[in-house]
């Protein structure tokens, strides 16, 4: 009796399986048209596009494909023509981006800021530096654990520069760890190797319960963050979803979104993870 | 017994050739089947008893010849003339189901309605003493119960030819026993056209009405099972056939069809056609030797007479198999009764003795 | 260790309370993962079947290849799927990148080779007569394979779970081809990943949980199916 229990079982869940299968007989694209918005890790993590996005495909009936990667990824992404429109956070690799060609229509639409953190007994002795740069050299000085996103994104790109001001190559360094991993997942690495890291203030502030980093560099003008919407090029790439690229575009920068990005995260963190900034100037 | 050769042929080969990576296994020049009739092919193992076996079942792709069924060829792929035959293996080849699903596999494949099935399957069941097991699982047989399933399962599609390959070789003495008097009763009873391959001599003159000699992808010899076993053509058959003595010798002296021939340790005196200085093989089979503990020539009226002495004692079914040395080896039967009677036992000296008659003299042919 | 507990009790919390986004990611992850598996044993078992039962030239290489690709790397599949789905590649015209088409695609590219290989060694384990005693039987070839194919289908089942739990527990592929979009194309692993990265752990153990039970179930069926008693 045994062996038919098994076999019954064994049938069902084959049955199952196969029959889950047949009920599924199109993955049909939806009815819409689709966008993919090439964008970075931050803006996922935070949980901004969570509440972005349903906005904005219930307004314009676009299906939006939300692809979570690194600034440089994401701009690789749009390079090849694979991404309609992209919400970055490198200005130097996005200018570069425009230059060759590839994008068109760079809107401003919202900043924060970078922020140094690490573990609350600053064995580097960070927190007496004037500026970040500086900061950066006494971490290098100390030989105190620092953790790099290492993934060419928005983040990544900040710290490169940084490093640069400071005028120390880290890369190679005992020190100096590259994670390749997400903002979310090197606060992660940071806090269980009680390293230093640079991170956006908006992922921060959302991982700031689980984590025992402290900020302790903030406020400098070079740690701003500025997030711009790029359409890809449709005159070089003949797929690109062009209209649903310029919906996005003003729909990011629109007064409605841009309140909504105001207060996004102040309930829940005690304060704004995102300022808006559409209309505005560059900074610079 | 050439009752047989009146007989519908069934099947027929012509220069049937198999090769196998380059090399000929087996070469037919000519074979035939008659309706009704029993056939074993019998030989060593390797000999291409199988390969002959599967190639007239249709089941073997084979380089040259033909194979005709009712005197049409079969055609390619041989759909249409397997589903007159049927095939028992050595190793019962179940399915992984009940008893009775796998006697009514071959109906199934025909496409046989279910009442029809429920219907036949049983009778077959019950003929191979397996109807109490039909609902158990094939995994759960044992080896005899396994091979009834596998034979039941081939007869009950009514075929007209049915290829058992060394069907109860797997199995014990007694199971072998039982099933093969079942086969027999059953193959006698429903007059089944049918060839048995086995290495085994018992299996194969019980079964079978003709015996195939095959060895070396070759038929040695085809004939009635008397023909084959008592006048064996060369000294291969004569060994695989069970003439246990086969002794080299020369004719010294010939008179009114009796001759002498001079055997390597004595004289021996036999019946046959053959010229002074012939080499001849002197065949004597080990049931026509009798032992007695008097001493040689008393009033025995056998023309050849013989002191031995016993080298060894087997028992060999019913029987003991006394090897003696009288100059020469030679090997007899005696029942165990008379073994006690004569209380023959190894090293003792006893007389043996064979008639004339009782040697079957073949033509000495040289064995490559 | 709190962490853990906390994590695990969330995610009874969330399972038996049938969260709708939580119940949502294991559906589409049975689904996907599903039609995957069926595709692969359709091909696999076809292929399998008629390379155990076929002598060609370049036989042994075909095996080996299919040997390879029961190990294939399902980033590699999952990178090289990409490559062909990108608008601009070659199948860039079916418009399946970032779908859980997309997925299903890769999941079968990565299942099928396991289903091949282990249907292949079944089919070649059984007993060599097999295939002309059911000849013998009166079968037309079709009838032989079938009835071949369902005397290994002990094995085959287990080509089924394999496949099966390969492509389930699968993340590499997944979040590449399927991009992890929210509601969309987010499964069991991906979702696993980023709700990590989101310091989401209740969230992210919860959907671990659900996906060791699912792979406990394939497993447990698995071996009692293959620990049933066999006598010879």
């Amino acid at each position: 009796m045994k062996r038919n229990w098994t076999r019954i079982l064994g049938a069902a869940l084959v049955a199952a399986i196969l029959m889950t299968g047949l009920t599924f007989p199109a993955f049909a694209a939806p009815a819409q048209k689709n966008l993919i918005l090439a964008t970075t890790t931050s803006t996922q993590d935070s949980g901004l596009l969570d509440v972005l996005i349903p906005i904005f495909e219930k307004k314009t009936g676009y299906f939006v494909k939300t692809i979570a990667v690194g600034s440089g990824q994401a701009m690789a992404m749009g390079q090849k023509g694979e991404a309609d429109v992209m919400l970055v956070h490198s200005p130097a690799a996005e200018k570069k981006f425009i230059a060759d060609g590839f994008g068109i229509d760079r809107l401003i639409v919202m900043h924060n800021d970078f922020i140094v953190i690490g573990d609350p007994g600053d064995p580097a002795g960070i927190k007496s530096a004037k500026t970040t740069p500086e900061a950066f050299k006494k971490i290098a000085d100390a030989g105190a654990l620092f953790l790099s996103r290492g993934d060419n994104s928005g983040t990544h790109a900040k710290e490169k520069g940084i490093w640069k001001a400071a005028g120390i190559n880290p890369v190679g360094q005992k020190w100096y760890q590259e994670t390749g991993l997400g903002m979310g997942q090197t606060l992660n690495v940071a806090n269980e190797k009680k390293g230093y890291t640079l991170a956006d203030r908006g992922t921060y502030l959302s991982r700031k319960k689980d984590l025992k980093l402290d900020i302790l560099k903030e406020g400098d003008p070079i740690l701003l963050n500025v997030y711009h919407v790029i359409s890809v090029n449709p005159a070089k790439f003949a797929k690109v979803n062009t209209q649903g690229a310029k919906a996005f575009s003003d729909f990011m920068v629109s007064a409605e979104i841009q309140n909504i990005i105001k207060t996004f995260g102040v309930e829940k963190y005690g304060g704004a993870l995102f300022f808006p900034d559409a209309g505005k100037p560059e900074y610079e | 017994m050439n009752l047989a050769e009146d007989r519908q042929v069934l099947l027929q080969a012509e220069d049937l050739l198999v090769r196998r990576g380059g090399v000929t296994v087996l070469d037919i020049p000519v074979l035939h089947l008659f309706q009704g009739q029993v056939l074993a092919l019998i030989g060593p193992n390797g000999a291409g008893k199988s390969t002959l076996l599967l190639t007239l079942a249709g089941l073997l792709k084979y380089a040259q010849g033909k194979i005709l069924f009712r005197g049409a060829p079969i055609a390619d792929g041989g759909f249409d003339y397997r589903r007159h035959i049927a095939m028992v293996f050595q190793e019962p080849l179940l399915f992984d189901t009940t008893v009775f699903e796998n006697v009514a596999a071959g109906l199934k494949i025909r496409g046989v309605v279910r009442s029809e099935i429920e219907r036949t399957v049983p009778e077959y069941l019950e003929r191979f003493g397996v109807g109490h097991l039909a609902k158990r699982s094939a995994r759960k047989l044992s080896g005899g119960e396994a091979q009834r399933t596998s034979l039941a399962r081939a007869f009950v599609t009514k075929p007209q030819i049915v290829f058992l390959d060394e069907p109860f070789s797997s199995l014990d003495p007694p199971t072998r026993e039982a099933l093969t008097d079942d086969l027999e009763r059953i193959l006698r009873q429903t007059h089944t056209t049918a060839v048995v391959s086995t290495h085994d001599q018992t299996e194969a003159l019980r079964l079978g009405e003709r015996l195939a000699v095959v060895n070396g992808g070759k038929i040695e010899q085809i004939g009635p099972a008397a023909e084959v076993m008592n006048r064996p053509v060369n000294e291969f058959v004569a060994c695989f056939v069970g003439v246990e003595t086969v002794l080299p010798g020369r004719v010294v002296h010939v008179s009114d069809g009796v001759f002498t021939a001079a055997v390597d340790g004595g004289e021996i005196q036999a019946v046959g056609h053959v010229r002074t200085g012939e080499e001849v093989l002197c065949c004597i089979r080990p049931e026509h030797v009798t032992l007695s503990a008097e001493t040689p020539f008393s009033k025995s009226s056998a023309r050849n007479v013989f002191l031995g002495t016993i080298r060894k004692i087997t028992p060999f079914g019913l029987f003991h198999r006394v090897h003696l040395e009288c100059g020469f080896d030679l090997v007899a039967y005696v029942t165990r009764q008379s073994l006690e009677e004569l209380h023959l036992e190894e090293g003792k000296s006893v007389t043996a003795s064979f008639k004339a008659t009782a040697v079957h003299v073949i033509p000495r042919v040289s064995l490559t | 260790m709190d962490l853990i507990l906390e994590g695990i009790r969330k995610a009874f919390y969330l399972i038996f309370t049938l969260d709708s986004e939580v119940l949502g990611i294991t559906l589409l992850s049975l689904r996907v993962s599903g039609t995957a598996t069926l595709m692969s044993l359709f091909i696999g078992i076809s292929v399998g079947t008629v390379v155990a039962l076929t002598r060609f030239p370049g036989r042994q290489l075909v095996v080996s290849i299919i040997n390879t690709g029961m190990g294939l790397p399902p980033v590699v599949v999952g990178l090289f799927v990409t490559i062909f789905l990108w608008r601009n590649g070659p199948l860039g015209f079916l418009e399946i990148l970032y779908t859980p088409t997309a997925i299903i695609l890769a999941q079968a590219v990565i299942a099928t080779p396991i289903v091949t290989g282990i249907t292949l060694a079944s089919i070649q384990n059984l007993p060599a007569n097999l295939r002309l005693q059911i000849l013998a039987l009166g079968a037309t070839r079709v009838q032989m394979i079938w009835l071949l194919v369902k005397e290994a289908r002990l094995p085959l089942l287990a080509a089924v779970m394999a496949g099966f739990g390969g492509i389930i527990s699968e993340v590499g592929a997944s979040i590449m081809v399927g991009g992890n979009i929210k509601g969309y194309s987010r499964v069991l692993t991906t979702a696993t990943v980023m709700e990590t990265g989101r310091g989401n752990f209740d969230i992210a153990i919860a959907l671990s949980v659900i996906l060791m039970l699912l792979s406990f179930i394939v497993n447990a069926i698995l071996t009692q199916i293959q620990q049933r008693e066999r006598p010879r």
